[in-house]
């Protein structure tokens, strides 16, 4: 791809971009969010068919102007959205527009066979005519995987592939990259993650503000390098050194069990016995269903009374019957699912920003616009926000900012406990950062948070102290220094880890 | 929700939006005229606006023999273009909450009946009539509410019910005859009894005849519905719910409360509406109504609210009744038939709304 430029409107997001992808190689192509990676990607998938430039492949020059025309040039692109038919079967949706036919008849059995052939080298069993929607999301990105995979493509693309995986299967995948590496497959490949450029990336190429910056064999670009090609200038250390300073505890779970669906007994997370101090950060280690989320969700009153056990926040019993009876009592949950779960795209940053504490705002119920955009423009100058306007849309925002914003709809309810789920996913590493120094300014100013990660250094690095669930249940807790990847791995993957130490007793050692 | 993700799924620059706010890629000859034709393209309100002006800018042309320049005609499309615009506020707070009220047209016909027998068979005082009226239309759209919000029926299906249902009760109330000032006695010859106050009152106009009360109670209600929509917290929680109910629900909003709270609204502007047609007709018909929630949700879509919920607003929807009005009585001035009418009619409610929908 060469000379690649794409406008939207007046604003051009890709200017003289580059690109080549060799057979049988991994090309990372990294940049922040906005830096026009996804564009790329979606020009090369025949989404965006009105562009500037050429791509040619094996030297013959190709336009394709729909995703089927670019499956038939052997292109398959793995969305960074995930791009499945909710109510659809999951075999359908990995043949959508595919599907394997006999005088116009779908031949089920066929394709069922096939789709299941495709999850199972991906690791997955799962009953192909259920509806995708069924599905936990990170399922769902197998699945995305799956159909791509299906294509038979000479040139795969992956935008975020792993961003709802957890680390078994992340390695999974990566083993099948291999494989397909070694059949001349070509893979680009999008990430954030840093930690996936060094393992698997043979050459990477950076786009920064729409511009190629440089394309570079993997080894001879080692991480401060690459992270100023991406942000332009020296990031210096990427994770802000902590003081911890923790308070007097301010909760504490003692056999606390959450139940999701009224429809089963089982429970997500069971017997949780976990204390925080004002001021710690707490990691909640765990895999894909470890209950991690839902223990927060729980705890958030986000599926009722639903619980069992004491949870005492401040040593005043806690057990929200909705979020807001939580938030009332000075809990704020940020959910894995911006778009989903966090954030209203269709009102105002100000809508957004001031959701949670509308309240308060608007004494009487008769709202005061001019106060909210005060609080708005409060919290979101702390938090750095960039935007042209208070009164844009939450949609219009890049990732990092949308984050910022649902972080500020938080803060702006004044919470002693923060629970935070995955607060960096789909974030630029500048943003990241700018999370990273936020939560250490909360600790410090005495909040306690609860911490998840689906990136094992940001857990690590973050937490105080770790707590690791595997199938609901705590199987070890560390002190921040005991932790490393391979134990808080071991311990999520079920091992247990009991050696008696007084340094990872949950007890606050001082009274 | 698709036009949402399709929209989401162009990538951003980190300092801000690359795109201006539903701005199309347009080929620009001019200077500075340009400039504010795409402004006022590019907001809802400025397209609503425009196909107002063209509904006006047809009127003008096919002006009757200048009948569409004579401001009676302006009084009479106002005047009935009231009692669809009444319910077309209530179905504003529901649709930009996410649902769809199917009953309205059959609650105000309850209302009607109801209305008509109190007033005229039972001789209540409009102090009394109004209330109990009013009650009426708000438990036919607090049952309807609760079940979709309490019980997550679908709207579609919990207020189609209730349309039946409110239907059924109006002639049932009425023993399925118009409840008139003509009562029939027991020898099956009819007497008259006067016209009530109440419905004289309501189906008055004041100010000379210039402004019909019905169109003063018609922008009563817009103004109310307004000021819940843009001025209070609970305008806010429906905007809220009808972009993202899940977040909304999360951020501690009484989201139950709040969607029953919309249709217990469109029940009482559909009480509101009752009364109305009730003076205006001067009697209880059970059969009103029929058609009228799809002409009022024909008003608001057309004013560029969501029908997905979560955008729009009151000043939309007035612009929307307004079109709507207009373009009936241009229709009717010009004696164009009612089968062509319909069928005109629909062409340009899909015309209109093609042009609202957000280009990208």
């Amino acid at each position: 791809m060469t000379g690649i430029t794409k406008r939207f409107g007046r604003v051009t997001v890709l200017d003289h971009a580059r690109l080549e992808l060799r057979g049988g190689e991994v090309h990372v192509l990294a940049g922040e969010n906005g830096a026009g990676k996804s564009t790329l990607v979606k020009i090369l998938g025949g989404v965006y068919p009105d562009y500037e430039g050429t791509i040619e492949i094996n030297g013959r020059p190709a336009r394709p102007h729909t995703p089927l025309q670019a499956s038939a040039l052997g292109i398959a692109v793995i969305h960074q959205e995930l791009s499945l038919v909710g109510p659809v079967s999951v075999a359908d949706n990995i043949f959508l527009g595919r599907n394997p036919v006999r005088a116009g008849w779908v031949r089920d059995g066929r394709q069922e066979a096939e789709a299941r052939r495709w999850l199972r080298q991906l690791g997955l069993e799962l009953d192909v005519r259920r509806p995708a929607e069924q599905f936990p999301i990170a399922t769902r990105q197998l699945i995305e995987i799956a159909k791509a995979l299906s294509q038979d493509a000479r040139v795969l693309v992956m935008d975020e592939p792993t961003s709802a995986l957890n680390a078994p299967e992340v390695e999974r995948l990566f083993a099948l990259i291999e494989s397909l590496k070694e059949d001349g497959c070509g893979i680009l490949y999008i990430t954030h993650k840093m930690e996936e450029i060094q393992r698997i990336a043979d050459r990477v190429t950076v786009l920064r503000d729409g511009r190629w910056i440089g394309t570079a064999p993997a080894r001879d670009l080692p991480m401060p390098r690459l992270i100023q090609w991406m942000v332009g200038r020296d990031m210096g250390e990427q994770f802000p050194r902590r003081t911890p300073a923790p308070g007097r505890e301010r909760l504490r779970l003692e056999n606390f069990s959450v139940f999701p669906s009224c429809f089963s007994r089982r429970p997500a997370a069971e017997d949780v016995s976990l204390s925080v101090r004002a001021g710690e950060i707490l990691g909640i280690g765990g895999l894909q269903g470890s209950g991690a989320s839902e223990l927060l969700l729980g705890l958030f009153g986000a599926y009722g009374r639903a619980t069992r056990g004491s949870v005492r926040l401040d040593d005043r019993p806690l057990r929200p019957a909705s979020p807001r009876q939580a938030i009332e009592a000075g809990v704020a949950l940020l959910t894995n699912d911006r778009k989903g779960t966090g954030l209203v795209l269709s009102l105002s940053i100000i809508a957004n920003a001031t959701l949670a504490g509308l309240r308060e705002l608007s004494p009487g119920g008769w709202r005061r616009p001019a106060r909210e955009r005060a609080a708005a423009a409060a919290v979101t100058r702390l938090m750095q926000l960039r935007a042209a306007s208070l009164d844009l849309d939450a949609g219009a925002l890049s990732g990092g900012n949308q984050q910022k914003v649902v972080l500020a709809k938080w803060l702006q309810t004044r919470p002693k406990l923060l629970l935070l789920d995955d607060p960096t996913r789909g974030v630029d590493v500048v943003a990241k950062r700018e999370i990273y120094q936020l939560m250490e300014q909360w600790t410090m100013q005495g909040i306690a948070i609860l911490l998840i990660s689906s990136e094992l250094p940001e857990l690590l690095r973050l937490s105080d102290r770790i707590a690791v669930l595997h199938r609901g249940r705590v199987t070890a807790q560390f002190s921040g220094g005991q932790a490393t990847p391979e134990n808080v791995l071991a311990a999520a993957m079920g091992q247990t880890h009991s050696e008696p130490d007084p340094g990872l007793r949950l007890e606050p050692t001082f009274k | 929700m698709m036009s949402d993700q399709t929209r989401l799924a162009t990538p951003r620059a980190v300092n801000g939006p690359e795109e201006p706010r539903g701005g199309e890629p347009r080929q620009i000859s001019g200077s500075e005229r340009p400039a504010l034709w795409r402004r006022l393209l590019s907001s809802p309100a400025g397209r609503a606006a425009l196909a107002l002006l063209l509904v006006l800018a047809v009127g003008a042309i096919f002006n009757a023999d200048g009948a569409f320049f004579n401001p009676g005609t302006h009084r009479d499309t106002l005047r009935e273009a009231s009692v669809t615009g009444i319910l077309a506020c209530g179905m504003t707070l529901v649709i930009i909450s996410g649902g769809i009220d199917l009953s309205v047209g059959s609650v105000l016909a309850l209302v009607a009946v109801c209305a008509a027998t109190m007033a005229i068979h039972w001789n209540w005082p409009a102090w009394l009539v109004v209330p109990c009226c009013l009650c009426v239309g708000a438990a036919a759209g607090g049952a309807a509410g609760l079940v979709t919000a309490r019980f997550g029926v679908q709207p579609f299906i919990a207020t189609l019910a209730m349309m039946v249902l409110a239907r059924g009760l109006a002639k049932y109330a009425s023993g399925g005859m118009k409840v008139s000032t003509a009562i029939q006695n027991s020898d099956g010859t009819f007497h008259y009894v006067p016209v009530p106050p109440l419905f004289h009152g309501i189906g008055a106009r004041i100010l000379d005849g210039n402004l019909a009360v019905v169109t003063l109670i018609f922008l009563v209600c817009v103004a109310t519905a307004w000021l819940a929509l843009s001025r209070h917290r609970w305008g806010r929680y429906l905007y809220a719910i009808g972009g993202n109910e899940e977040a909304a629900r999360l951020s501690g909003i009484p989201v139950v409360s709040a969607k029953t709270f919309a249709y217990v609204a469109s029940g009482v502007f559909a009480a509101v509406a009752g009364l109305c047609e009730a003076a205006q007709e001067q009697q209880g018909d059970p059969e009103a109504g029929n058609g009228y929630e799809l002409t009022a949700i024909a008003m608001v879509v057309i004013g560029g609210t969501n029908l997905m919920g979560g955008r729009g607003g009151m000043g939309l929807t007035l612009l929307g009744v307004l079109t709507i009005g207009y373009l009936d009585k241009i229709l009717s001035i010009n004696a164009v038939p009612d089968a062509g009418r319909l069928v005109l009619t629909g062409i340009i409610i899909v015309a209109a709304v093609l042009t609202q929908r957000r280009k990208n």
